[in-house]
């Protein structure tokens, strides 16, 4: 077999993606919609962006979000980057296997066994120290960083086993101490799987729905519960519009960081092989 | 620091320390919680249930545990045929991934390596994309007047609506659309990695290719196929919006269960008494995965 395709192969490449992408596409058509019947049209409008931008609640809850992915995305990927940094390269020591087993389970455990285990903890807490007092971004921030710092860990894991130790090696023989060798020679190097790991968090945190509605608490509705409360009832032509905003943003920035990462690779090509010409 | 490591504290241990006492304050130490809770009463007060240990006197502590929850969820069959209908649906969902996903992760990993990066960006983009909203878009595409009815309306193919939403078609539907890029990435993974000279040796030797494709290719993506499965197989069973949006009101879904039991009868210990039920399907396919995973990383054995 030469690197061509079979045709069955790629007419299921094609049915696959347009299964992917059709609803997204129709989802965004539908937001320029006239008619408040979402899927019947009834011509070309802007209203329902109006009315989204004048909506004070879905506003208040988007801004919430944010603030907490943020946060979150930072958490975790400090968090995150160093378990990476210990599976990678600390080799064998006592408990590494309960740790590896910790770090990868959020990755699969359903969410409602998370959301209701960390809020029958928070509230053990609350009873036992006093603290969190309450349910809110604090307790929100805290779980979030606990599932998503699972996907930066194996994001950062899985850039450190491709890399070659011996830079990092390089460095300790000429006296680097190991925190200067990570902050120096590792962390530059494996700064784009960072970079996506923090996308990465911020994006689960962001779009996490079923554990956020376990720990929140009063007052603290971000905009997936928002977006949820409003679709139990139906198909609203102002969620359309809020959904086009976000496939547009998401897009934009995957399009960004692609870009930015290619770039960066032609740089490193370039220095190599401008390195091997210099050496001949 | 100087303290610390004269007392035998290295700073291997102290970087250590952060992730694991994380992660072991916030993702184990709740399941024992739960474990406790599913085994306590329930009560009407803040929280929902009773305290397990009683001092009953300065010295004497007094133990209840109550398997009763355990009892009622055997007892009332709501609940495993909820299990049973989960695991089905869950079951039947990732069989039709891996159907749809094999092809698509197979084209890409065969692609010019100048598409590659951009066919692959495709598949994750809708990963980045709200996963809620990606339900949603099915709501609108399904409903009694919604596209495909509308479509199918005007071209005079039916005369009446189907009803397709709120039944255990779209339920299907949504759990495949919104699982499907976990199952093509780590497939694509392993594809990639195959050495192309295996399946034309085999061609050299007479071997047709859908021979070729189940004795070679398919036994040497087995890492890849077990991931896939289980990434989506396991959070597919304790899925809540899916059914919660797209199923019926009769989509016995045991992560719907659970919700409503916890929110709606604000009954803790019996939300408690089965997540851990759920916990004990999901321990073996939870280990299988992360044995696949191990193989995947790789990093210091």
């Amino acid at each position: 077999m030469n690197a061509g395709r079979p045709r069955f192969v790629t007419a299921m490449m094609g049915a696959g993606f347009l299964f992917l992408y059709l609803p997204i596409l129709l989802m965004i058509v539908f937001s320029f919609n006239e008619s408040r019947l979402v899927t019947v049209w009834g011509g070309f409008s802007t209203k329902w962006y109006g009315e989204l931008f004048r909506n004070e609640q879905v506003l208040g809850a988007a801004w919430l979000s944010f603030k907490i992915a943020a946060m979150n995305a930072t958490g975790a990927t400090i968090l995150g980057t160093i378990a990476g940094l210990v599976l990678a390269r600390f080799g064998h020591f006592r408990g590494r296997p309960l740790l590896t087993g910790l770090a990868t389970a959020p990755l699969v455990m359903p969410e409602v066994i998370t959301g209701l285990s960390l809020l029958l903890l928070f509230v053990a807490m609350e009873q036992l120290i006093g603290w969190p007092a309450g349910r809110g971004i604090t307790t929100i921030t805290i779980a979030h960083m606990t599932f998503s710092m699972a996907y930066v860990t194996v994001v950062v894991q899985s850039r450190l086993a491709t890399l070659d130790e011996s830079l990092e090696e390089a460095a300790m023989d000429l006296g680097a101490r190991p925190a200067k060798v990570f902050f120096l020679i590792t962390m530059p190097i494996i700064l784009p799987a960072i970079a996506a790991g923090w996308l990465l968090a911020f994006t689960l945190s962001w779009d996490d729905l079923v554990i956020t509605s376990f720990v929140t608490g009063p007052g603290s509705s971000t905009l997936p519960i928002v977006i949820f409360s409003k679709v139990r009832l139906g198909v609203s032509p102002d969620i359309n519009a809020l959904a086009t905003i976000l496939v547009l943003m998401v897009a934009i920035g995957t399009a960004g960081f692609g870009f930015y990462m290619q770039r960066q690779q032609k740089r490193r090509d370039l220095d190599v092989q401008r390195a091997i010409a210099a050496n001949e | 620091m100087t303290l610390l490591r004269k007392r035998g504290y290295s700073g291997r241990t102290l970087v250590t320390a952060v992730p694991y006492l994380w992660l072991l304050l916030f993702f184990l130490v709740p399941f024992l919680i739960v474990l406790k809770i599913s085994v306590s009463e329930i009560r009407l007060a803040m929280p929902p249930y009773e305290p397990l240990v009683t001092w009953i006197s300065t010295q004497v502590v007094g133990l209840r545990i109550n398997f009763e929850n355990y009892a009622f969820l055997f007892e009332d069959s709501l609940y495993w045929k909820s299990f049973l209908n989960s695991i089905r649906t869950a079951g039947i969902s990732t069989l039709i991934c891996l159907l749809i996903g094999y092809p698509m992760a197979y084209g890409i990993a065969r692609s010019k390596p100048a598409w590659r990066n951009l066919l692959l960006l495709l598949v994750m983009l809708p990963f980045w994309t709200s996963f809620l909203l990606r339900v949603y878009a099915w709501i609108g595409i399904l409903k009694n007047n919604g596209v495909i009815n509308n479509l199918l309306m005007a071209l005079g193919i039916i005369d009446e609506p189907i009803v397709m939403l709120q039944t255990n078609f779209a339920m299907y539907i949504g759990i495949v659309y919104s699982y499907l890029p976990f199952m093509v990435l780590p497939l694509y993974t392993s594809i990639e990695k195959l050495d192309l000279s295996l399946l034309e040796a085999a061609a050299d030797l007479g071997c047709r290719p859908v021979k070729a494709f189940f004795r070679i290719t398919v036994p040497l993506t087995k890492s890849g196929i077990i991931a896939g499965c289980m990434l989506v197989f396991i959070p597919a069973v304790g899925e809540f919006v899916i059914p919660a949006l797209l199923g019926g009101p009769d989509a016995l879904m045991i992560g719907r269960v659970l919700w409503e039991e916890f929110f709606n009868n604000r009954d803790w210990p019996v939300a408690s008494a089965v997540a851990i039920v759920m916990l004990f399907v999901l321990v073996i396919p939870i280990m299988i995965y992360q044995r696949s995973q191990g193989q995947q990383i790789g990093g210091h054995p």
